[in-house]
């Protein structure tokens, strides 16, 4: 199992996959876990992800196969949710399991980084029951630009 | 037979609709071109991404669409 890359349309308990993904690679040195939710703060009542799936997986499942050229994994995890979220749900979940750490740490970071910036996801909040798309971030953009 | 326009985030609520059929064309001009005027006008912008049958297309002049294609319009990304 060195690549395990899901979309889910329905909440999910991020140890239920983190726990098996870790014993799946025994000998291992270090798993690092990135798990996002959604944030409670600016009056957000909710989120809506959308996402285009001729594209949107593909994209996921090309950025996993970077992480695994780029750093020594033994494995790495991507999960992202999709669809109507409230505040205090998982939204994401990385997990990379390497022999030595460094390269687990840095493979969630630049996965995370690159979910952020350029994966196929269009996400729009409920505000004071007004709906309204959100843009992206120059600090995504910047993000990204750590990595070359 | 049709083609199959899909609009993503925002363009969704320009259409007023996540998708749309309409009556075949050869290029994206054409489709363009018979779609309500503030719509095509929120299509046609430098930063809208245009994937046919989902794939990137590089250079959107030079495409020529068949009948039956999905034509997917994607604005940026607002990150995962």
């Amino acid at each position: 199992m060195a690549r395990d890359v899901r979309l889910l349309d329905r909440m999910f308990n991020p140890g239920q996959f983190v726990g098996p993904f870790t014993h799946a690679h025994p000998g291992l040195g270090g798993v690092c876990t990135f798990v996002g939710e959604v944030r409670g703060d600016s009056g957000v009542e909710a989120l809506e992800l959308s996402h285009y799936a001729p594209l949107t997986l593909p994209g996921m499942e090309a950025l996993a196969d970077r992480a695994l050229a780029r750093f020594d994994l033994m494995g790495i995890l991507v999960i992202h949710r999709v669809g109507l979220m409230v505040p205090g749900e998982p939204i994401v979940l990385v997990s990379a399991a390497a022999r030595h750490r460094r390269d687990a740490i840095q493979a969630v970071d630049f996965t995370m980084d690159h979910l952020k910036s350029d994966s196929w996801f269009w996400k729009r909040e409920k505000v004071g029951g007004q709906w309204c798309w959100v843009e992206p971030r120059a600090d995504d953009y910047s993000d990204l630009a750590r990595w070359g | 037979m049709a083609l199959r326009l899909v609009f993503l985030g925002r363009l969704a609520d320009a259409a007023g609709t996540p998708e749309r059929e309409v009556a075949p064309a050869a290029t994206l001009a054409e489709v363009l071109a018979a779609l309500e005027p503030a719509l095509a006008e929120a299509l046609a912008a430098g930063n809208v991404r245009i994937a046919v049958n989902g794939t990137l297309v590089a250079d959107r002049a030079a495409l020529i669409l068949a009948d039956g294609d999905e034509l997917a319009f994607l604005p940026p990304v607002s990150g995962g």
